[in-house]
């Protein structure tokens, strides 16, 4: 299991140490420190065995966070509590940074003491956690609460208390999609997928009972099965379903009924959650596509032009546009024009990043610079970066729709429909590139 | 209020004032003074003279600060033991506090106090702990018995913790069951015979039900045990499988992971054919794929783990080659790991887009990721035919762009991809030699020179370009050495006339300027070939090789299944087992997976670790790669240092180490004279007799080949081994130009010389020839081992037959194994390799035996008698140096032997016995 937890500020001086196993000595906090922070080359690896002893790493801006162990522990948990340690923290105090983490180191330790047990992650859960971990200390606790607070941490539900209220049951579901590119310069694409995040942000009184419903490809067939065949299922309905890949769940969703029946109902934690994620890869709208061309004049001179085309309803504005060309390491000078929207050439960057603020579906711009290079004796060709994009459109480009989100709550007296429900779809590039 | 002020202090006297403060009146200020010690400990300062003044901290109603004094006490407890028994009291009142929190955080912190005194008072209050009426507390006692279980065990099982732990499976709280898991798993590890998890259908039942309902990581420890388990049958098997598949929609990767593991292990035990099986498969895949959407660590630990996972069952994976496409902003280390299973995926299918991708990686800045991609394009040559033409024209682009370490891994890829399809990618060389002088590393060099002496014949100035690596030999590395040498004596053989010197230079160079063994050895070889039969040479140097195998860097079999039984963890990270990197005996058992037992059968398995144990059949040592690529002929020693003794010396080598394990009691006793007399038996007793040369026998008879009759024997002659053939025209017309060659064989015997029939053999006439054999030819496993395919050839066909040799003429001059190392070696081999034999009606005494049999390099090393039965006690080697160690019983008046072989290759052990037969027999 995991042996001790370490967190350094990017010079590697210790901020948090914390040892749950005998086998880990002092001098594995220093191991890390001189064989990875303190190495020459680039990380390798985000598992480093030094001596026998084994630190696994994750770096948050500019602080390290390390778990240290000398036995097989797995692997995966111990990344994904890393992950999970800095969730904890970022909702307690905000940014991950040497001086939160100094200005909170006793609440830090405390936390420590609660989220791990001999090695052995325990509750990770914020909204549990912070019942009674306050640094205001317990005193002022009534037994029930006590034994409220035990039974959270401990119970089937341990992402939810009893008998929250609300004024006014209200939730919002925002359907977070990025959608990933890669093209070849020919307009082909080599790869192309949308990792989508239902976030829910519930605030429903008592313990409401949900369940969630999209157009789910498999979901409206099975649905379809009981009386209709299925083509006659989907004309009637008359909307289109799309293909799933695979999804997770967040630990409120009963999986096992989701096994067998493709029904997503759960109990939600209060305040925001992720719901589910996904993965599709089939008939995905690509909202941009970019056209690059790059001509070498001579050995001193680059021609290059790009053209990108919105391609969805012209209705639909696309915001924060931003197209960037990557441009050679010898670059000497840039003269850019273009159409609509702001370029600059960035040395720092050793890219043009060119920027529009909104842009209608169906409609066309364009770019164009001459790149002036130094010459050189550097053999080594430029390896052509490919030119990436960014970009944020109201629609979800999986084709993902929600369907509905049913709440119900047999103990107080409000039922489905007197819930207010709002519903948003955001996409956002992910990695969208194109080759060029 | 800001915490980083106690960050600061670096004053002298600093210990001083702390404890001014600590002793302070005011609440607030002994906080803040708590706050200032836990900060220096932090960084590292030693505070620990401050402990009487922390502990006394201790006792407050305010539950921040006592969890200060808690973390304090942990670190510093072990230095101090005596004081720290000062905490005692308090820790127990607190066991017995209202407020479940501080009941449990008593426990919790008591047991990370590592001293003896304390552990002592700890038993009371835990036992009240494992029974609380509140889960917290109750799932807080059972990791702290695992604590106190690694302080100390013989504690945990006198006061009987394991079995209230035991009980605690059955817990109403999930998390209760999911910790008491945890902490089993644990202690079970270091007592790996214990039947301490004792999983059964109704446990295996209670945790499949706790798994619904437990925390993420109570789900992680739940599926991590029941990957321990063994079902019954396929049918316990599939109805686990079918429980756990929904995990695989969890969004932790780890869950996801280790559900992976678990189905990965209990598919091994259904049937191919069930349908269940296909759908299992499919659902495997989507989840690994979403792996590939996590943070970048995690996509590394899910892409080592693919990476076996695609090992053991490509067919999941197979279709999903595009998502394993290298991202621009891919960290390295997942770049790597990508192209790693891309090679492994690349197939007919889909080669195109992978070449295309390949090359665009071959242009990218890392140089080892770029490195790694021009290798992939010459493994995807290797491995998919089709594609290899393609490939080969890709490596000679990136060739052209003349970037140095790309031009070498070109040409270290073309080299084998020559190996794979010899003559037909040759037209090529030019471009190549064209790179000659911008090759520095070895290995590069190395391939250049191996090309350059394999293609000498079509590479006019092929003597000049090796003349020119031969200026700096010595400066060379050993790779490049042997290369060179190797490659010139093949061009001399090639191009005779022109290349005496330079071959001269190059012999004397090696075998006198060198003290490098090998290269040395090497040299004389070539040397003496060289002189005293050139064409014999000409066989040996230029024979054909064997080609090479398209997968090259898989994991041994073995080794895998355990890591796809460690599936998740570190081990599946490092691809190496658990004993490689964890010290002591925790988590160093071997896991295996489960063998498949259908339903009918074999249910009664009472041992579930010997259900697991017999299920690798391939575990067993076998003498013989049972393909021809993995012990190569002469010529593999081009490209490494000697393989064939490499290969083979490790089955034997190992056998040396004394480990104690049963042997006969025979042998151990000394009995009669003392064992020191018996052992001198050895050397001379008796006048060796002449091998055993079976009779002839007809092999090939002369319908079956056109007129031409072959009949033989094998002998050994001299520590020669002689193919005795007679040779009988039974046809009207004339006989000439025989020759003779055989397929490869267990052995690896292959004529030493071409076949001496020099004069034309007339109708019904006979000839007798003798044709020597060596055992350096290409080995493949044959059935019965010690056949042996024959092709002949004359001027009128070429005509096939087989035929088996005696294994006693493989048994090499010295094989009389030293009594020590005879004694420790039948201990260190198994006695599931043991095989006993009768021999019926020998008339001999054991004297006789004795040396009838040492004339066939059978050596008898020692002999007992027992009342009245002479034991015999024997060694055997063979010419690839496995040995044989034998027991011969003979007792006076009966002519029945009894015979136990033992070999670590159990193999030939049947051969063996029918040689003891032949001989003793005739």
């Amino acid at each position: 299991m995991i042996g001790g937890l370490f967190i350094y500020n990017h010079k590697g001086e210790v901020l948090i140490s914390r040892v749950y196993r005998d086998d880990i000595g002092r001098n594995a906090v220093d191991a890390f420190r001189v064989n990875v922070i303190h190495a020459r080359q680039q990380v390798r690896s985000p598992v480093t065995n030094i001596a026998r002893t084994s630190f696994f790493h994750v770096k948050r801006s500019n602080i390290w966070l390390a778990v240290v162990t000398k036995q097989n522990v797995n692997a995966a948990m111990v990344f994904e509590f890393l992950y999970k340690m800095c969730d904890v923290m970022a909702s307690y105090f905000g940014k991950i940074s040497e001086e939160n983490i100094k200005n909170n180191f006793v609440l830090i330790y405390e936390l420590l003491d609660e989220i791990l047990d001999f090695g052995y992650p325990q509750n990770s859960e914020t909204g549990s956690l912070k019942t009674f971990i306050t640094q205001q200390g317990i005193k002022g606790q009534t037994k029930e609460e006590q034994s409220q607070i035990t039974s959270q941490v401990t119970g089937q539900i341990g992402w939810r208390r009893e008998g929250i209220k609300y004024r006014r049951n209200e939730l919002f579901l925002d359907v977070l999609e990025s959608v990933n590119l890669l093209m070849s310069p020919q307009g082909q694409v080599l790869s192309a997928h949308v990792s989508g995040r239902v976030v829910m942000k519930s605030y429903l009184s008592g313990m409401p009972e949900c369940k969630f419903g999209m157009n789910d490809k498999i979901i409206i067939d099975k649905a379809g099965k009981g009386g209709v065949t299925n083509e006659a299922g989907k004309s009637t309905s008359g909307k289109q379903s799309i293909a799933i890949d695979d999804c997770t769940f967040n630990q409120c969703v009963r999986l096992s009924k989701f096994d067998s029946e493709r029904s997503i109902s759960f109990i939600p934690p209060d305040g925001e959650y992720e719901l589910m994620r996904y993965r599709t890869t089939k008939d995905i709208i690509l909202p941009f596509r970019v056209i690059p061309l790059v001509r070498e004049v001579g050995r001193t001179k680059l021609e290059v032009k790009v053209v990108i085309k919105s391609n969805f309803k012209p209705s639909l504005l696309a915001q924060k546009i931003e197209v960037r060309i990557p441009t050679p390491l010898n670059t000497s000078g840039v003269q850019v024009i273009c159409m609509k929207g702001k370029a600059k050439y960035k040395a720092s960057e050793n890219a043009i990043v060119w920027k529009i603020k909104r842009m209608a579906g169906m409609k066309e711009s364009q770019i164009s610079a001459e790149i002036e290079l130094l010459p050189t004796n550097d053999k080594k060709k430029w390896a052509r970066p490919p030119i990436s994009m960014n970009f944020e459109v109201p629609f979800a480009p999986s084709g993902l729709k929600v369907r509905y989100l049913k709440v119900f709550e047999s103990k107080l007296n409000y039922s489905d429909h007197d819930v207010i429900k709002w519903v948003r779809y955001i996409g956002r590039s992910g990695i969208y590139e194109t080759r060029c | 209020m800001t915490d980083s002020k106690y960050f600061t202090t670096t004053k002298k006297g600093e210990i001083f004032e702390l404890k001014a403060e600590l002793n302070s009146d005011k609440k607030e200020k002994k906080k803040e003074a708590v706050k200032k010690v836990i900060a220096s400990m932090t960084v590292g300062k030693d505070v620990s003279a401050l402990f009487p003044d922390v502990v006394n901290c201790m006792q407050t109603d305010n539950l921040e600060l006592k969890k200060l004094v808690y973390l304090y006490l942990m670190n510093y407890a072990k230095s101090q033991p005596d004081m720290a028994i000062m905490a005692v009291n308090t820790f127990v009142k607190d066991c017995e506090d209202p407020n479940p929190l501080i009941r449990a955080l008593a426990v919790r912190t008591m047991g990370c106090i590592r001293v003896d005194k304390i552990t002592e008072y700890l038993c009371e209050p835990l036992r009240k702990c494992l029974k609380d009426e509140d889960p917290y507390v109750r799932k807080t006692a059972a990791v702290c018995v695992a604590k106190l279980h690694d302080i100390n065990a013989q504690l945990v099982e006198d006061q009987g913790f394991l079995d209230t732990l035991k009980d605690l499976i059955s817990d109403s709280n999930p998390m209760v069951v999911a910790n008491a898991v945890a902490a089993l798993s644990e202690i079970a590890e270091s007592h790996p015979n214990s039947n301490l998890l004792d999983l059964n259908p109704q446990s295996i039942n209670k945790l499949l039900t706790a798994l619904n309902e437990c925390t993420e990581w109570g789900q992680i420890f739940i599926l991590d045990c029941l990957a321990n388990y063994t079902p019954r049958d396929d049918r316990e098997s599939q109805s686990i499988c079918e429980r756990v598949t929904p995990r695989l929609s969890h969004a932790n990767s780890a869950v996801v992971l280790s559900a992976v593991k678990v189905l990965m292990k209990f598919m091994e035990m259904l049937p191919k054919d069930l349908d269940y099986y296909g759908t299992l498969l499919k659902k495997l895949a989507p989840p690994l794929v979403t792996l590939l959407s996590a943070e970048p660590e995690l996509q590394y630990v899910a892409l080592r783990n693919i990476n076996l996972i695609v090992q053991k069952r490509p067919e999941i994976l197979k279709h999903e080659m595009k998502v394993f496409f290298v991202k621009y902003n891919d960290p390295i280390y997942v770049k790597l790991e990508k192209l790693d299973i891309m090679i492994r995926l690349a197939s007919q299918a889909n080669i195109a887009q992978v070449l295309a991708e390949l090359k665009e990686y071959a242009t990218e800045v890392d140089v080892d990721f770029v490195r790694k991609a021009v290798r992939a394009i010459g493994r995807c040559a290797i491995k998919v035919e089709q594609s290899a033409e393609r490939c080969v024209s890709t490596l000679l682009d990136l060739i052209q762009t003349k970037v140095n370490y790309v031009v070498q891994e070109a040409i270290v890829v073309i080299k084998d991809i020559f190996r794979k399809y010899p003559n037909k990618y040759e037209s090529v060389i030019a471009t190549l030699c064209e790179n000659l002088d911008s090759l520095d590393e070895p290995e590069a060099r190395a391939a250049m020179i191996w090309i350059v002496g394999e293609y000498a014949e079509r590479i006019d100035n092929a003597d000049e370009l090796l003349e020119s690596f031969l200026e700096g030999f010595h400066d060379e590395s050993t790779q490049v050495q042997l290369q060179l040498l190797t490659a010139i004596v093949k061009l001399f053989l090639k191009k005779p006339t022109e290349t005496q010197e330079l071959v001269q230079q190059v012999l004397s160079l090696a075998t006198q300027d060198s003290d490098n063994p090998d290269l040395r050895d090497r040299g004389y070889i070539y040397w003496r070939l060289l002189s005293t039969d050139p064409v014999a040479a000409k066989e040996v140097v230029l024979a054909e090789k064997p080609l090479i195998s398209e997968e090259t860097d898989l994991i041994e079999p073995t080794l895998l299944e355990e890591l796809i039984c460690h599936i998740g963890t570190l081990a599946s990270v490092y691809h190496k087992p658990p004993s490689a990197f964890v010290e002591g005996s925790r988590g160093v058992m071997h896991k295996r997976l489960p063998a498949r037992t259908g339903s009918g059968e074999g249910t009664e398995c009472p041992d579930v670790g010997n259900a697991a144990g017999g299920s690798a059949p391939e575990a067993a040592p076998s003498i013989i790669p049972s393909q021809g690529d993995l012990l190569g002929d002469l010529l593999n020693l081009d490209l490494a240092p000697p393989t064939t003794p490499a290969v083979l010396l490790p089955l034997m080598g190992a056998g040396f180490g004394a480990a104690p394990a049963v042997m006969p009691a025979s042998l151990n006793a000394p009995v009669g004279g003392g064992l020191g007399d018996l052992f001198d038996l050895g050397g001379g007793v008796g006048m060796p007799m002449g091998a055993y040369i079976p009779p002839k026998t007809v092999w090939l008879p002369a319908m079956k080949a056109k007129g031409l009759e072959i009949s033989g024997t094998f002998a050994r002659r001299a520590g020669v081994i002689q193919m005795e053939l007679v040779l009988t025209n039974k046809a009207m017309s004339v006989m000439t130009d025989f020759a003779i060659q055989f397929n490869r064989n267990s052995f690896g015997l292959a004529p030493a010389g071409p076949l001496q029939v020099l004069t034309p053999l007339g109708p019904n006439q006979t000839i007798e020839v003798s044709l020597p054999l060596s055992t350096v030819g290409p080995v493949m496993k044959m059935d019965p081992l010690n056949n042996l395919q024959v092709a002949v050839k004359n001027n009128i066909d070429v005509f096939y037959f087989s035929c088996q040799y005696p294994i006693s003429m493989l048994f090499v001059e010295d094989g009389k194994m030293e009594r020590q190392v005879f004694l420790a070696t039948w201990k260190d081999i198994p006695n599931d390799n043991e095989s006993q034999f009768q021999i019926q009606d020998c008339h001999l005494n054991s004297e006789a035996a004795s040396n009838k049999l040492q004339g066939s390099n059978i050596f008898t090393i020692a002999k007992r008698t027992v009342e009245g039965q002479d034991m015999l006690y024997m060694s055997i080697k063979l010419s690839n140096g496995i040995w044989v160690l034998a027991e011969l019983k003979v007792q006076a008046g009966n002519p029945n032997y009894t015979i136990s072989l033992k070999c670590r290759a159990p193999e030939v052990s049947q051969c063996v016995f029918q040689c003891y037969e032949a001989v003793l027999k005739n």
